[in-house]
């Protein structure tokens, strides 16, 4: 199964040109800068705006082909929207607009009780909008798009309008609702710390274009993007609890075809999880070193080494057998080391410089 | 006991031109306004060729004096009217020097407020909610029934009340129109006029003069009320 999406349109500022397939269910995280041109590809997906051309596909089913002339109004979409103001009706109460999207459909999986124990909003249901704090709407807003049974769900940029904490607060929600749900996501984001946690793939778009697509270890491992020369750059590696070594208080991860210890995570052996590895915290050796505190000494092949002139610094990327890791160092260490492509090499990594997602 | 010293208030003919002015707002408002909602929905949110030319005929009661207004419409609805002909013919309804026709005449005046209060409001509706209704699977009439017309309601209601009360005093196209028959077309206004016309008739006119600004006062008022409290009720 698959979301494939192309679509052209001419904005008096920009060309719009845009095609990219990834897979479903699971989210794929729409990353680039504003203007970029992820909105336009969520507001064609629900039909708010119609494109020159455009087709677009989710899990086979043709939602609009400018081609042959189809193009499904919203209301016959089931795709549910989250938008970044929540916009929920503030002449109902929370549990009238849960139910509104719920009310023209007929009866699904997605059940009631279920969402609001899920999205934790038992208690706000006889509240109206307008007395909620900023998380809040939004959980609501994630509640009633589920309810109305959608068959994809779009997500412009949910968490842009709340501070650090509220973001907090949701972002668990989240990732709960993602594995919960077996639904195709499309998620707008402009925030790297969102799309490590939620994204299975990965659009980046900068200007109209696409980027780059496929799944999240791969894209965002890799050091040709201007996403691996943002400050917070790092690579996404999704893994599997191996071992929990409670006396040592360290648990084993295995991911991307290497092994990572991490400090010790409450989670049962064989339960899946994603890590982010920083590029800066990365650093590379071609010998092992003896007699270091740190326990990842993970084996792999330059694959690429871009420049990056900002910042006086380079970005190494390292093959693993599956995805890879990215390197933040001085060019001086790339001469030291005579690394280039292809060369072995040891990617050192504390364990507590990894962040467990 | 208070409809005795009401009695005591008013004559019996007094009560009656008050009630009509009262029955003749409400048909008014109440026939206008629907018309009034669908025009200032095609006005907002359609764009085609004739619409400045509709947007001016919906507004020209307003700028028109009222006589010219009721003696347009004396020739459009008159018993030779193309309009009246048709409505005769075909419903046996003739509105000239009848209720109906007050009511048509007020109607005709009050629409251009209904119309341009119902299309403040709808155009402060969030098209953004609109938007969001949409995706939740609601077609164009659940929208305006469940969406736009709730959150423009506070415009709406204010707008209707302001159009009863400006009823209640509509005079020059009544007269044109409709003219002066006590219990029939003799709305308060009117009924003044007609007082002031007859020899002592100052008392008579002062007494439903304090009725009619009793009347619009409490229009007034009553609009200013339900206005705030429907803002509170959206959320506002």
């Amino acid at each position: 199964m698959s979301i494939s999406v192309t679509l052209r349109h001419r904005f008096p500022a920009i060309r719009m040109d845009i095609a990219f397939e990834v897979a479903s269910p699971g989210v794929t995280v729409l990353f680039g800068p504003s203007g970029s041109g992820k909105s336009t590809i969520i507001n064609a997906a629900a039909g708010l705006l119609r494109p020159d051309i455009g087709v677009i596909e989710i899990d086979g089913r043709v939602l609009a082909d400018t081609r042959s002339g189809v193009w499904l109004p919203p209301e016959r979409r089931r795709a549910g929207m989250v938008f970044q103001d929540s916009r929920l009706f503030p002449h109902m109460s929370v549990a009238t607009n849960l139910r509104f999207g719920m009310r023209r459909v007929a009866p699904g999986a997605i059940h009631f009780d279920d969402v609001v124990s899920l999205l934790g909003i038992g208690a706000l249901l006889d509240r109206r909008p307008h007395t909620l704090s900023g998380g809040e709407r939004q959980r609501v807003a994630i509640g009633r798009a589920l309810l109305a049974q959608p068959r994809l769900l779009l997500m412009d940029e949910p968490l842009a309008s709340l501070d650090a904490a509220r973001k907090a607060e949701i972002l668990p929600y989240l990732t709960r609702l993602k594995t919960a749900l077996k639904l195709p996501i499309l998620y707008v984001t402009h925030a790297m710390d969102e799309a490590a946690q939620l994204a299975d793939s990965m659009v980046l778009l900068d200007a109209g274009q696409v980027v780059a697509f496929g799944p999240v270890s791969e894209v965002a491992s890799r050091a040709d993007l201007a996403l691996a020369r943002r400050d917070d750059a790092g690579a996404v590696v999704i893994c599997a609890v191996v071992e929990n070594d409670v006396g040592r208080t360290l648990t084993r991860l295995q991911g991307g075809g290497a092994t990572f210890w991490v400090p010790l995570l409450d989670l049962p052996v064989g339960a899946a999880c994603r890590i982010r590895v920083p590029a800066r915290e990365v650093i590379l050796a071609s010998r092992p070193p003896d007699a270091i505190s740190l326990h990842n000494i993970v084996p792999g092949i330059v694959r690429r080494i871009a420049e990056d002139s900002v910042r006086r610094s380079v970005v190494v990327e390292i093959g693993l057998p599956e995805g890879g890791l990215l390197s933040r160092v001085t060019p001086d260490a790339v001469v030291r080391l005579g690394l280039s492509p292809g060369s072995p090499v040891l990617a050192l990594i504390k364990s507590t410089s990894i962040e467990v997602l | 006991m208070a409809l005795r010293s009401n009695r005591l208030l008013l004559s019996l003919d007094e009560w009656e031109a008050v009630r009509l002015t009262l029955v003749v707002a409400a048909r008014a408002v109440g026939f206008g306004l629907p018309v009034a909602i669908l025009m200032a929905w095609v006005l907002t949110r359609y764009r085609f060729v004739g619409r400045p030319v509709l947007n001016a005929l919906v507004h020209l009661p307003m700028v028109l004096p009222p006589v010219v207004t009721g003696w347009l419409l004396l020739i459009l609805f008159g018993v030779r009217g193309p309009i009246g002909i048709l409505l005769h013919d075909w419903f046996g309804i003739r509105l000239v020097f009848t209720t109906a026709g007050a009511t048509l005449a007020c109607a005709v005046m009050t629409f251009p407020i209904m119309v341009r209060s119902v299309r403040l409001s709808l155009e402060a509706v969030d098209g953004g909610l609109e938007q969001a209704a949409r995706t939740l699977g609601a077609g164009w009439f659940d929208r305006l029934i469940n969406i736009t017309l709730p959150l423009a309601s506070p415009g709406i209601l204010v707008g209707a009340i302001v159009a009863y009360a400006t009823c209640l005093g509509e005079f020059g196209a009544v007269i044109t129109f409709a003219a002066s028959i006590p219990g029939q077309t003799q709305t308060l206004p009117l009924a003044i006029y007609a007082a002031l016309q007859v020899p002592g008739g100052e008392a008579k006119a002062a007494e439903l003069s304090m009725v009619s600004l009793t009347l619009a006062l409490a229009g007034l008022l009553l609009s200013e009320w339900i206005g705030r409290r429907l803002n509170t009720v959206l959320g506002r």
